[in-house]
């Protein structure tokens, strides 16, 4: 299943990728769809962060996962590159739980 | 990849692309008008962007391997899907038990914004139909920023060529020893491994909400909707940077503001006229009330749904907020976008 998976993720983002460059333009340059075409990343990318720092199965959870991404969120302000705030991220993780055992 | 790695123009930034510096070819307008530019400065830009975009491969690598994917899966999500966002986003998903079906479902709603730059790609490159499938799979943020930035066609095509080429084979020589090394650390939990994802979303996201000094009030052609959309940035004053984008340590600062000469001053765009007057708002309403929203959604939903289907939950946030807005607008004629 995990293969899939890949291969539809695969698939569909290729497919997205050369749609964009065949469709004539005005199908992809109405206000809305490009509107809701740049909300629904942010969308998904919110959740993501949300549930890969807290959800546990299906429980809510605060654990070190909640530290490390306050950790990157810090060196994001302070403009980090990439790798350094997921570094931190991931330091900081391992950190908090080797502490709190 | 950005994108996804995919970068802004979000290609999440497809890749984390996320993580490029882009600020040398971002800062050179997009639209006609453009100075000339040696091939050699073209190359050099690319090739910079391109190596170190396809260095963050490490960190996809890493957390693939972490999430439980083999070292087979990791590097076919590379050479394959070729996106970072999604890519991050899918390993995330499979990581934590999701369904592999919502999880594919969640990489594909980051993939989406790849299509616009093809949009815009495919009007400046100007690929017969041959070529065009092969070119595709390098249609991410990070190329997109690049060959948006050049002055003329054979120039964006160079520049084009150049990032696909130095960020395909960077982006997966790197996600394989990646994969590799995570494979000899042992458990992934014990090193703090699952907080890269989190890490990288947010990396990602931020640039996202943050209002730009950049964001054109009037000169967008993109209409109501051009400050949020990838091409309506690109189009609109020249920063490839889509929502999704490259970001990372792309996004504008202090160096980048004084060049970007069709730049409004900070404040309060005339843009968003509904904005309370006096009020600089430093993130754009609009995103972050759909950023809250999609928490809420998701985290609500966790005990109720299937792992992996909170992400397809929390993506109606943007319909949503797009819909509220809209009402929002009819109601007062001066206070939609």
């Amino acid at each position: 299943m995990v293969w899939a998976a890949i291969l539809i993720t695969a698939a569909g983002c290729y497919a997205v990728k050369l749609l964009g460059l065949s469709v004539p333009a005005a199908v992809l340059e109405r206000p809305l769809v490009r509107k809701l075409a740049a909300l629904v990343p942010i969308a998904a990318l919110a959740a993501l962060i949300a549930l890969q720092t807290f959800a546990d199965g299906r429980a809510l959870v605060v654990d070190a996962r909640a530290a490390g991404l306050a950790a990157a969120a810090v060196a994001l302000l302070l403009r980090a590159p990439f790798l350094v705030i997921v570094a931190v991220a991931v330091v900081v993780t391992a950190a908090v739980r080797a502490l709190t055992g | 990849m950005g994108g996804g790695i995919n970068p802004p123009l979000t290609p999440i930034r497809d890749f984390p692309s996320l993580f490029v510096n882009l600020r040398r070819v971002t800062t050179t307008p997009v639209q006609t008008g453009l100075p000339p530019k040696p091939r050699a400065a073209v190359v050099r830009d690319a090739l910079g962007v391109g190596t170190a975009v396809g260095l963050s491969g490490f960190a996809f690598g890493v957390t693939s391997a972490g999430a439980g994917l083999t070292v087979a899966q990791t590097c076919v999500l590379s050479l394959l899907v070729f996106t970072g966002a999604s890519q991050f986003a899918l390993v995330g998903a499979l990581g934590t038990g999701g369904n592999p079906l919502a999880a594919a479902a969640g990489a594909l709603l980051l993939g989406v914004r790849n299509a616009f730059y093809g949009l815009r790609l495919s009007q400046l490159l100007g690929l017969s139909g041959v070529v065009r499938p092969f070119a595709a799979q390098w249609v991410i943020d990070e190329t997109s920023a690049v060959a948006l930035a050049q002055p003329d066609r054979r120039l964006a095509r160079l520049g084009f060529t150049v990032t696909g080429v130095s960020l395909y084979a960077g982006w997966n020589i790197t996600t394989f020893l990646g994969a590799l090394g995570a494979a000899a650390l042992g458990d992934p939990a014990a090193w703090g491994l699952d907080a890269a994802g989190p890490a990288v979303f947010l990396a990602l996201l931020l640039p996202m909400l943050r209002a730009r000094s950049s964001s054109p009030p009037a000169a967008s052609p993109a209409g109501p909707a051009g400050d949020g959309g990838p091409v309506g940035v690109i189009g609109g004053h020249g920063r490839p940077d889509d929502p999704a984008g490259p970001r990372g340590e792309a996004e504008p600062d202090g160096d980048e503001r004084p060049r970007d000469d069709a730049a409004p001053p900070q404040a309060a765009p005339p843009s968003s006229p509904g904005t309370p007057s006096g009020r600089t708002s430093l993130v754009r309403r609009e995103e972050a009330a759909v950023a809250v929203l999609a928490v809420a959604l998701a985290l609500a939903s966790v005990p109720f749904v299937p792992a992996g289907v909170p992400v397809l939950v929390a993506v109606l946030a943007a319909p949503a907020v797009l819909a509220v807005s809209r009402l929002r607008a009819g109601r007062s004629p001066e206070g939609g976008r």
